[in-house]
C-alpha cells in the first residue's frame, strides 16, 4: 500500500513537472558510449479516436490585458423587439457577430451576451486586434446578402474575392462570379418553411416589387444555369433556375437544420443584426504593453518569493527550509492547475496569486508555530507535530473557507446579474481561489510529509 | 502572558484618528474616479519622436475634444484622459496630431466605457460586498457558535474596509490614484483578509475555552493575543513581502492596486488583536 502511494507520488510530480515545463528542452548527453539526444516537449494530449478526437495542448492563456486585443461591448438597442423574441434575438445578433469575428481571421475569440437588467449587451474579445474602428465597423455592419450568377462569355470572369466560398461549393460553382444588383434590401420578408415532398427546412423569400422584378430578369438570363445566394460573402445556396420566376418568391433550400434555416432567416430579414447594436465600450491594449507589464510582474514575482524564502528560513530555520520546498510544490501545483483548466491569466488574477503565495506561507507559519508550542509544552516530537497539526487545521479551514467564500462571490460563477460580471474582478478571485485551495492542500498534507521525511530531532 | 486588553483607548485613538483622517480627505478631496465609473476615454500613445505635453494638450483641444488629465509615462509615454469620444474620432485624432506634431504614434491602450457602466459596476460591487459580510457573519457564528466573535469579526472588517476606503482618497489626492474596478478588488480582497486573519485570533480563543470551559475571556483573550502575535505578524510580513515587490517592481497598471492591497494587509493583521478581539471580550461581557 505504503509503495502504490510512492509511485502514485512520483508520477503526479512527473504529469505536474511536464505540464508545467516552459518549453521543448534539448538533452544531449554521452552514456555508456552512447550518445543520447532526445528532446522533452511540453505535454500534449491528441488521442484519435474512431468518431471523435481529444485534443489538449497545456499552454499559459493570457488575458487580452498582457497579450494585447480589443475588447468591445455592445449595447442592444430593445425597444422595436417584443420582449419574448428579445432572447433568441440576441442570440442570433451574437451568432451573427460570432461569423462576422471568425471571417476576420480571429484567433479563439469570445462572443457573449450579457444581461444586465433589462439592458442587454454582447461583449467581444478579439485578441491580437489591435484597431478598434475596424473591428467594431465589421461587427456592426449591414449583414450583406447577394446573388451572384455565372458571368456570360463576353464578360470577363472576376477574381472571386472570397476563396472560402468557392472551395467549400462544387467545382461547377467556381463561375459564380457576376455579382447582380439584387442584393438584401429587396428583400421583403424571409420565413422559414418545409418543402412539401422532403420535409426538408427551407427558407423562403418573398421579394419587394423592385426586387420581384430583378429577380426575374435573373431567372430569365439564368435557366438551366446555378444562381449563388451569399451572405457576408459566404455561399449559402447554389439552386439551379428551373424556369423565371416572375412571382417575386424564391427558395433557399440546402442541408439545413430548423434552427440553421431560422438563423437564415432572422439574418436576411434584418439585412443586418436582428437588433441594432451601439458601441458602450472598447478597451484595446496594444501588444508592446502587456509584455512589459508580464516581465515586471514575474520579475515582481521572483523578488517577492525570494524575499519571503529568506524570511522563513531566517526565523524557522530548518522547518522554514520545509515551508520553502512546499511553497515551491504549491507553486507548481497551481500553475499545473492554470494550465490544464484553463484559467487565461490577466494582470489582476497575476496579482491574485501573488498573493495567494502569501496565505499559502500563512497555513505553514500557523502550523509551525503550533508545533513549536506543543514542543515547548515538553511533548516529544512525533507528537508535538501530531498535536500542532490537529490544532492548526481548525484555524487554517477557518479562515480559508471565508477567503473561498469571498473569491466565490466575486467570480460570480452562476453568471447572476445582480453580482459583478467584469472579466478583470473574475480573473483575480479564480487564481485567488485557486491558490486558496492549493494551499489548503500542500499546507495540510504535503507539509506534514516533507517534515516527516525531512524534520527529525 | 502580555495584558493586551489594558491598552483598549490607546487602539481605539489610533483608530479613530487614521479613520477620521481618511473620512476627512474623502470630504475635502473625495477621488479621481477612472473611467470604469465616470464613463470616459483613456488614451496611452508612444510618440517618436517625442512630443511635449504642452503641444500634446493644445493638439488636442484643436480637435474640440475635452481633456481631462495628461500624465506622463515616460519621456515617450503619455496617458490622456479624454471626454468619451468614439473609435472613429480617437483616429481623426490620431492622424491629426500626428501630421500637427510631426510624429508617428504607436497606440499602447485605447479605452472607452459609457457612463451607465459605471453606475452599474458600482451598484453590483456594493451588493456583492453585502452579500459577502452577511456569508462571513453567519459562516463565523456557526463555526464559533457564537454571534459576539462574529459581530466583532464584522466590526474590525467595517473599521479596515473604512481605513482603505480613506486612505485611498489620499493617495488619489497627492498621487493620482484612480478609484477604478481593481481598487473595489482590492477593498474586497482587504475584507476577506480582515476575517482570515481574525479567525486564527478566535480560534486559540476557542481553544482556550474548550480547554477551560467559559473562564475568564480577559484572561483568555490576552492568551490567546500572546500566542498568536508572532504569527500574525510573520504572516503579514510574508505577504508584505509579496506586495512590496509588486509595488515596487511591478507594472504600472496594478501599482496602486498592490499599495490599496498593502494597506489593507497592514491594518487587517493590526484589526484582529486590536480590534476585533477587544470588541468580541466587550460583546461578551455586555451581553450575557
Amino acid at each position: 500500500m505504503k509503495y502504490f502511494i510512492y509511485i502514485f507520488v512520483f508520477f503526479s510530480a512527473i504529469l505536474i513537472l511536464w505540464i508545467d515545463l516552459p518549453r521543448s528542452i534539448p538533452i544531449k548527453f554521452a552514456a555508456f558510449g552512447q550518445s543520447i539526444d532526445i528532446e522533452i516537449k511540453p505535454l500534449v494530449i491528441d488521442i484519435q479516436g474512431t468518431n471523435f478526437r481529444y485534443f489538449k495542448e497545456f499552454k499559459t492563456q493570457l488575458g487580452l490585458d498582457l497579450k494585447g486585443g480589443s475588447h468591445l461591448v455592445f449595447e442592444a438597442d430593445t425597444s422595436g423587439t417584443k420582449q419574448s423574441d428579445l432572447e433568441d434575438a440576441l442570440n442570433a445578433a451574437r451568432d451573427v457577430i460570432e461569423r462576422r469575428v471568425n471571417m476576420f481571421g480571429v484567433s479563439e475569440p469570445a462572443v457573449r451576451t450579457v444581461k444586465s437588467g433589462d439592458i442587454y449587451r454582447i461583449s467581444v474579445d478579439l485578441p491580437g486586434v489591435y484597431d478598434v474602428a475596424q473591428a467594431s465597423a465589421l461587427i456592426g455592419q449591414t449583414a450583406q446578402l447577394q446573388f451572384k450568377s455565372q458571368p456570360s462569355e463576353d464578360e470577363k470572369p472576376l477574381e472571386s474575392k472570397n476563396p472560402q466560398a468557392t472551395e467549400s461549393a462544387d467545382i461547377g460553382l467556381f463561375n459564380l462570379t457576376k455579382v447582380t444588383d439584387l442584393t438584401g434590401k429587396d428583400v421583403k420578408k424571409a420565413t422559414v418553411t418545409f418543402d412539401r415532398q422532403t420535409g426538408q427546412p427551407q427558407v423562403a423569400l418573398e421579394f419587394t416589387k423592385e426586387g420581384g422584378k430583378k429577380f426575374a430578369e435573373i431567372t430569365k438570363e439564368n435557366i438551366q444555369k446555378q444562381v449563388g445566394i451569399f451572405l457576408d460573402d459566404v455561399l449559402i445556396s447554389a439552386p439551379t433556375v428551373q424556369q423565371e420566376i416572375k412571382d417575386g418568391n424564391a427558395v433557399i433550400s440546402g442541408n439545413f437544420t430548423t434552427d440553421d434555416a431560422k438563423q437564415l432567416a432572422v439574418a436576411i430579414n434584418s439585412g443586418a443584426l436582428p437588433l441594432s447594436i451601439s458601441l458602450v465600450e472598447q478597451r484595446s491594449i496594444g501588444p508592446s504593453l502587456g509584455s512589459v507589464e508580464v516581465q515586471r510582474s514575474i520579475t515582481a514575482g521572483v523578488v517577492g518569493l525570494g524575499m519571503v524564502m529568506i524570511f522563513m528560513v531566517a526565523y524557522y530555520g530548518r522547518l522554514g527550509m520545509i515551508a520553502n520546498l512546499a511553497l515551491i510544490i504549491y507553486g507548481l501545483i497551481s500553475f499545473a492547475i492554470f494550465r490544464a483548466v484553463p484559467i487565461v491569466l490577466t494582470l489582476p488574477g497575476v496579482a491574485g496569486f501573488i498573493l495567494s503565495i502569501g496565505m499559502a506561507v500563512d497555513s505553514n507559519i500557523l502550523i509551525f508555530e503550533r508545533i513549536k508550542e506543543e514542543q515547548r509544552k515538553g511533548k516529544s516530537f512525533d507528537i508535538a507535530i501530531r498535536l500542532g497539526f490537529g490544532r492548526a487545521i481548525d484555524a487554517i479551514k477557518d479562515a480559508n473557507i471565508t477567503t473561498l467564500l469571498v473569491a466565490f462571490i466575486l467570480f460570480n460563477p452562476l453568471n447572476w446579474e445582480f453580482l459583478p460580471q467584469f472579466g478583470l474582478v473574475r480573473g483575480f478571485a479564480l487564481t485567488l481561489a485557486i491558490g486558496v485551495a492549493t494551499s489548503l492542500f500542500t499546507g495540510i498534507v504535503i507539509t506534514r510529509r516533507l517534515i516527516q521525511l525531512f524534520y527529525k530531532k | 502572558m502580555i495584558n493586551f486588553l489594558n491598552y483598549w483607548k490607546v487602539y481605539l485613538a489610533i483608530s479613530l484618528t487614521v479613520i477620521i483622517l481618511g473620512l476627512v480627505a474623502i470630504w475635502q478631496w473625495g477621488y479621481i474616479y477612472s473611467i470604469d465609473f465616470v464613463g470616459g476615454t483613456n488614451l496611452e500613445y508612444q510618440f517618436s519622436p517625442p512630443v511635449s505635453q504642452g503641444d500634446l494638450e493644445s493638439g488636442i483641444i484643436s480637435n474640440g475634444i475635452e481633456v481631462i488629465q495628461i500624465e506622463p509615462r515616460s519621456n515617450d509615454r503619455y496617458l490622456m484622459r479624454l471626454a468619451a469620444i468614439d473609435e472613429k474620432k480617437e483616429l481623426a485624432l490620431r492622424t491629426s496630431l500626428e501630421s500637427k506634431l510631426n510624429t508617428t504614434i504607436i497606440v499602447l491602450r485605447s479605452e472607452t466605457v459609457g457612463p451607465v457602466i459605471g453606475a452599474e459596476t458600482l451598484k453590483k460591487t456594493a451588493v456583492a460586498a453585502a452579500i459577502a459580510i452577511v456569508g462571513i457573519l453567519l459562516y463565523i457564528a456557526y463555526a464559533f457558535k457564537n454571534l459576539n466573535f462574529a459581530l466583532a469579526a464584522i466590526i474590525a472588517l467595517f473599521h479596515d474596509a473604512l481605513v482603505v476606503v480613506g486612505l485611498y482618497s489620499i493617495l488619489s489626492h497627492f498621487f493620482g490614484a484612480e478609484l477604478d474596478t481593481l481598487f473595489v478588488t482590492a477593498l474586497l480582497t482587504t475584507m476577506s483578509f480582515s476575517v482570515h486573519d481574525t479567525i486564527v485570533v478566535f480560534d486559540q480563543i476557542r481553544d482556550y475555552r474548550r480547554k477551560f470551559g467559559k473562564g475568564n475571556i480577559e484572561e483568555f483573550a490576552n492568551k490567546a493575543l500572546t500566542d498568536t502575535m508572532v504569527r500574525s505578524l510573520n504572516n503579514s510580513f510574508t505577504i508584505m513581502f509579496m506586495l512590496l515587490a509588486l509595488v515596487l517592481l511591478g507594472g504600472t497598471s496594478i501599482r496602486f492596486f498592490a499599495v490599496t492591497l498593502l494597506i489593507g494587509t497592514i491594518t487587517g493583521t493590526y484589526s484582529s488583536p486590536f480590534v476585533a478581539t477587544p470588541v468580541a471580550v466587550w460583546l461578551e461581557k455586555v451581553r450575557k
